[in-house]
């Protein structure tokens, strides 16, 4: 008997109506990730890429790798090659109590459950709480990874605009009186408090107090993402909306940024009634998380004393953050704008509004420099003009290199534009070069000098009341 | 059985489409029995093709380098037979202004148009005549980068004050820019396909958006968003006029092998207007051109076969 050859291509038509039909509705509304194919290109070699919301995994030592492995392998290795409970191992359990209660939260490891990577806490969240249509309140900009997901639950997310110290709780009344006013109560409000992805600002105590009121009066959920909070790297920590008041908050942390992003673990703590529901939605999802993850934290915890890898790897984040801040402010023009993170990945730059972030990649791409365009962190098309920057995935000569490409290819558009607005005049220099960025906070940044508005307040004018380019994507255009 | 080499990926902005292009083609070769050799375009071209020494190359690149004449033109150098266009008709197409010009010479319709480059918008002042040429041309207006094969860089002006905003986004993707008459309308698009020598159209696919305001880049290649209606629904006077207009322009500039032409129909007066000529069409799952192939009667396999026979030597 001979083998069946390969299965001639059915016609394309066919195809495509047969997959149309199947795919359910919210297929329609899930968005790819913004500009998919062009951030593909961001892959290449020769491309210096701040696109990325890498840890730098090459800190973590290959001889300590092996040697815990071969623990796991020697001493557990049936079980860490078996399934686990849905709700996490015991030891893992008790090992994010421990990060947490870095982060001044007592937490009891039973009302833990660990979950594939912080992505997984969100789509969880999302799976248990919202009904298409349902309102989910984020910031905005918000986590470009939480989009889509929100998308795919068809959530309809209202973005509240951010400044210097988070989320503008005066607007978020607005938005609840207006929500009440239509009969409607959102499901959650999503926010990370800590060194924002992408905004790269910290909400205020005064902030988090006043939200933690406002959940509490409302009775309304509040879902804290803190992946960076133990990456801070000048001021005081301060209290994680979860130690202010656990009894409206879900909280969700992940080892992706202290550890290793591989090893996919990430927790979520809830009110028992949602931690219930999240165990069921997470059994039906993976049924459980990796064990073989799972036992490498463990042994890692029993090892080493973490908070010291933490400490190095907040020391070698500090310093390219810094290089990066000295070097934005030696090569983009005046017109700029950006934020001065207390901690964590990300820098959020603001260009003049009349820069589209997604064209001008496609020529830092022929610079070979590549950043995320700041769209991808709203759902209603704003944020053209914004772009995000992660300093921790690349070295510190590289982010010179790259951020002296960004302010000549921002240069040169906005020399362009000059010119295209039928403005004659000459190529706007560089900023002034100012000194070394020293630990500041957000209202006496370094190099803020002439430039009171680079702080969070890019976000102050909301990206919406900028629509004086009313420059679209043009909607009919060739398929093929 | 030959050996063939198919061109994909390469450095355009549209690599993940000619990946996918590439991917598909090669299937489609392997089935029909002819050894394959895939070779993503990067700097060891010159050396990847001497090794494979293939009897032909397919190219399924799209955008720079791959569909503007240069492969092509190595391909000539090295004495390799090719699919689809010679280097002068890869050259005329994927160039807009070029491309434009030529079918209002020879009176093929196509959106009245003005187009300059950066240096003259920086050396000549060209700034200052942006109101006469919009008076000319009327709002809205489509602003677009002269080489760009997809969506991007595409951008609408609703106002004198959207103008420079949309040639910066164009200037983005091409040193060379277009302002254009906006067609509003249904848009078509007719592939064309060498049979034996003779190029023939293949049924009309009409592109409808499911959403208004919602067909972008993305959503070109995403199944589910852009419905296709392939034979387009058209009067047969209308269809008829049509397919004479895409074989002329294919003729005109002097596309082998296969192509796709975009037109627009102009809701309000029945017109129809040729928008640009495709010289490598997208050959993805959603790709119009293996649609209307299908629609035809001719598979993929089929296809892929037809464009390699009129590439190979006879």
């Amino acid at each position: 008997m001979t083998a069946p050859g390969p299965r001639p291509p059915r016609s394309a038509a066919h195809e495509i109506e047969r997959y149309a039909a199947l795919f359910a509705d919210r297929t329609k509304v899930m968005k790819s990730s913004a500009m998919r194919d062009l951030m593909a290109l961001t892959a290449r070699e020769d491309v210096i890429s701040f696109s990325g919301g890498l840890p730098d995994t090459s800190t973590f030592p290959p001889g300590f790798f092996t040697e815990i492995m071969s623990r796991v392998a020697s001493e557990s290795c049936a079980k860490a090659l078996q399934y686990g409970p849905t709700e996490g191992l015991e030891g893992v359990r008790e090992r994010i109590s421990e990060v947490m209660a870095a982060e001044g939260m007592d937490v009891d490891p039973a009302s833990i459950l660990p979950t594939s990577g912080g992505q997984q806490a969100i789509d969880l969240v999302c799976k248990i709480l919202v009904n298409p249509g349902d309102v989910v309140i984020a910031e905005a900009p918000t986590y470009p990874g939480a989009v889509p997901t929100f998308c795919s639950y068809e959530a309809d997310v209202i973005q509240i605009t951010m400044d210097r110290d988070g989320m503008r709780i005066d607007e978020l009344r607005k938005v609840l009186a207006k929500l009440d006013s239509e009969g409607r109560r959102p499901k959650f409000i999503y926010t990370i408090p800590n060194f924002h992805n992408p905004g790269g600002v910290t909400m205020s105590l005064e902030r988090r107090h006043e939200l933690i009121a406002i959940a509490a009066e409302r009775e309304l959920l509040i879902f804290e993402d803190n992946p960076y909070g133990l990456l801070r790297y000048e001021g005081e920590p301060l209290p994680t909306l979860y130690s202010l008041d656990n009894d409206f908050v879900i909280y969700t942390g992940t080892f992706s940024k202290i550890l290793s992003a591989g090893v996919r673990i990430g927790w979520l703590v809830a009110p028992p009634p949602v931690r219930a529901k999240l165990v069921l939605g997470k059994g039906s999802a993976d049924l459980c998380s990796s064990s073989i993850s799972q036992y490498f934290i463990s042994e890692y915890f029993a090892s080493v004393a973490w908070q010291d890898y933490v400490r190095s790897l907040s020391e070698l984040y500090r310093r390219r953050r810094d290089v990066m801040l000295d070097a934005l402010a030696e090569h983009l023009p005046r017109e700029a704008t950006w934020t001065h993170p207390e901690g964590g990945l990300f820098v959020w730059a603001t260009l003049p509004d009349y820069i589209d972030t997604t064209d001008l990649l496609a020529r830092a791409i022929e610079e070979r420099v590549a950043f995320v365009p700041g769209r991808a962190a709203y759902v209603d098309g704003r944020g053209g003009s914004s772009m995000r920057l992660n300093f921790s995935g690349v070295s510190e000569d590289e982010i010179r290199e790259g951020i002296r490409r960004l302010g000549e290819v921002v240069r040169e558009q906005v020399a362009l534009y000059s010119t295209l607005s039928g403005e004659l005049t000459t190529p706007p220099a560089a900023a002034p070069t100012r000194k070394p960025a020293a630990p500041a906070p957000p209202t006496a940044r370094s190099g803020a000098a002439k430039r009171p508005q680079a702080g969070a307040d890019a976000h102050a004018a909301p990206a919406g009341q900028r629509e004086v380019t009313n420059v679209l994507p043009l909607t009919r255009k060739r398929a093929g | 059985m030959s050996r063939i080499a198919v061109l994909k990926g390469g450095r355009s902005l549209e690599r993940q489409v000619s990946l996918k292009s590439g991917a598909r083609v090669e299937e489609a070769l392997r089935r029909l029995g002819h050894e394959v050799t895939p070779i993503d375009v990067d700097v060891d071209l010159v050396s990847r093709l001497s090794a494979a020494a293939p009897e032909a190359a397919f190219v399924a690149l799209h955008g720079r380098d791959g569909e503007d004449g240069t492969v092509q033109e190595l391909l000539e150098a090295m004495g390799i037979a090719y699919t689809g266009s010679r280097v002068s008709s890869c050259i005329r197409a994927s160039d807009k202004v070029l491309a434009k010009h030529a079918m209002r010479d020879a009176g093929i319709p196509t959106p009245d148009f003005f187009a300059f480059s950066e240096t003259a918008f920086k050396g000549l002042g060209i700034a200052q005549a942006v109101p006469a040429i919009t008076a000319h041309l009327s709002f809205p207006l489509v602003v677009k980068p002269a080489s760009q094969g997809s969506a991007l860089g595409i951008k609408f002006a609703s106002s004198p004050a959207n103008v420079p905003g949309a040639l910066l986004a164009a200037f983005s993707y091409d040193r060379k820019v277009l302002l254009e008459r906006y067609v509003d309308g249904r848009e078509l698009a007719i592939s064309i396909l060498e049979q034996g020598g003779e190029p023939a159209a293949l049924p009309i696919v009409e592109a409808v958006p499911e959403q208004e305001d919602f067909y972008d880049f993305e959503s070109r290649y995403e199944i589910g968003r852009t419905r296709f209606v392939c034979p387009a629904q058209l009067d047969p006077e209308l269809a008829a006029r049509a397919t004479a207009i895409a074989l002329e322009s294919f003729q005109l500039l002097g596309c082998s092998g296969f192509a796709r032409v975009d037109l627009m129909l102009d809701g309000s007066d029945d017109e129809l207007y040729v928008l640009e000529v495709n010289p490598i069409p997208g050959l993805t799952e959603t790709s119009l051109l293996p649609q209307a192939a299908d629609a035809a009667g001719i598979g993929f396999d089929r296809l892929i076969e037809l464009i390699l026979a009129a590439a190979l030597p006879s």
